[in-house]
């Protein structure tokens, strides 16, 4: 069968189609909001003006595709409720993105650094970190990023721990949040509001069940939802007819390659060549 | 098309690591070693001024000489490098694994134990929530029985086994799903960054 023995080639081809294609003609598939990305926004949306959000955002230049639009959209949100993000991250190269972020979600809804929103930068320690955060926020950030002491930032008197923050907010694509729900959300008992990755959204779906969580935003496509949620249109919007056409290349693709397989009686193990047997069997490597 | 170095200088490097799905390439390997160089060079700096200098250096400065312990703790660690001195380097071990597990353990009961058997075992919700309750409680013991390996699976043991398996297969498509929407995302963002930063061909954000 010669689909068995297309190059590999030709599928990167079609899925690098299939990627840009919507991008440059976007049709704007709808997007409907899930209750768990509901449940984040409704949890940020319920809290008073001028209430404290601890926010950490966990994540480094390899996953900013899927968390910078949502960490942009959640900034922006907090922003115009008139919530006091405080802002941190746990990962070393992660304070660039954070800056970026801070700099587009600000600028867009009028905010101030230190009267608005603090950004207390990077702090290595990951676990002993998120426990120090519920003894005092200033034995663990005695400055913010641009290195202001926390003394002289008038939006920091009075908030030195999880006790002074009615939620928290993070945004992970690893298990920092498993420390966040053990640390923050069991043993200091404030509500949780994580977004991960698409990868690791659904090891998190318990937590949601347990109470633990009280909302969760999944990869791009929590952000994308998150967006319509908020009347945004950002980055993540903007990918998700793309990640719509490259399921169906793929999906196509995975019954197509299956169908052939079965036609070629390969499934009774007469596929012929390849390193793997199985699926792979007749696949041509370049 | 945009001047600015910087996007430049990313939209090459993207292209450079994208021309492996070619073949193997100088291009490609030059991205490799340049990306794994910068981001040592980058941890390493980083490191130096948010972890050394502020919890070691500047406390010695200024005359806090209980920052020995970890210097000690940390030079002592090196001694895994020779044999002769390997065995010194266990304390700073047995220090670190002391610690951390004293933080770690109880938290992990606490949080992830001891909160998801309570939720698995709480009153079913009212309503058709009740099926969503019953469909945990059903993964959670079959599940939990495919992974008892001290009796055979035959028998009752052994048909809880097998619906296990079938909860094990559903979460882990469940995973699979994700993880490929999660790699289209990330060259999505790049597809994103090559035609609007770089080309301007769609409007920017």
């Amino acid at each position: 069968m010669n689909i068995l023995r297309l190059d590999r080639r030709v599928i990167f081809v079609l899925i690098a189609l299939a990627t840009a294609l919507p991008l440059l003609f976007p049709v704007n598939l709808p997007i409907s909001v899930s209750p768990r990305v509901k449940a984040a926004y409704d949890t940020v949306d319920r809290l008073p003006a001028g209430s404290y959000v601890l926010v950490s955002l966990d994540y480094e230049p390899d996953i900013m595709a899927e968390l910078q639009p949502m960490s942009i959209a959640v900034l922006r949100h907090c922003f115009r409720k008139g919530l006091k993000p405080v802002v941190l991250t746990l990962y070393p190269a992660a304070p660039g993105l954070i800056e970026r972020a801070l700099d587009v979600a600000s600028k867009a809804e009028g905010k101030k650094r230190n009267e608005d929103f603090v950004f207390l930068g990077y702090k290595s320690g990951n676990q002993s970190v998120i426990l120090g955060l519920g003894e005092s926020i200033r034995t663990m950030f005695p400055t913010d990023f641009w290195g202001t002491p926390l003394e002289q930032i008038p939006m920091m008197r009075g908030h030195n721990s999880y006790a002074d923050f009615p939620l928290v907010i993070n945004l992970t694509g690893s298990s920092i949040a498993d420390y966040y729900i053990r640390i923050a959300a069991t043993r200091y008992r404030r509500p949780l509001v994580l977004g991960a990755t698409a990868v690791m959204t659904s090891d998190y779906y318990p937590y949601l069940s347990s109470g633990q969580v009280q909302g969760l935003i999944g990869g791009m496509k929590g952000a994308a939802e998150y967006e319509r949620q908020m009347g945004l249109f950002g980055d993540a919007r903007r990918g998700m007819d793309a990640q719509s056409l490259v399921h169906v290349v793929i999906v196509l693709l995975v019954i197509v390659g299956n169908v052939a397989l079965f036609l070629s009686g390969g499934m009774r193990g007469g596929a012929s060549g390849g390193t793997g047997g199985g699926t792979g069997g007749g696949i041509r490597r370049p | 098309m945009n001047l600015d170095a910087q996007t430049w200088i990313a939209a090459f490097l993207t292209l450079c690591v994208f021309s492996f799905l070619y073949r193997d390439n100088p291009f490609y390997r030059f991205a490799e070693h340049l990306f794994v160089g910068a981001s040592a060079g980058y941890l390493l700096a980083v490191n130096y001024q948010n972890v050394l200098r502020p919890n070691l250096i500047r406390p010695l400065a200024q005359g806090h000489m209980i920052a020995l312990v970890p210097l000690f703790l940390g030079v002592i660690l090196l001694g895994r490098m020779w044999s002769r001195t390997s065995g010194i380097a266990r304390w700073s071990l047995a220090f670190y694994v002391g610690i951390y597990s004293g933080i770690a353990i109880p938290s992990y009961f606490q949080g992830q134990v001891f909160a998801q058997l309570a939720d698995a075992v709480k009153p079913f919700a009212p309503g058709w929530g009740a099926v969503n309750s019953a469909l945990v409680l059903i993964g959670f013991l079959t599940v939990l029985s495919y992974f008892y390996f001290s009796l055979p699976h035959r028998g009752v043991h052994g048909m809880s086994a097998r619906v296990g398996i079938w909860f094990l297969m559903v979460a882990f498509g469940a995973s699979f799903g994700y993880t490929v929407m999660a790699r289209v995302s990330l060259l999505i963002s790049r597809v994103q960054f090559l035609l609007r930063d770089w080309l301007h061909l769609i409007p920017g954000a």
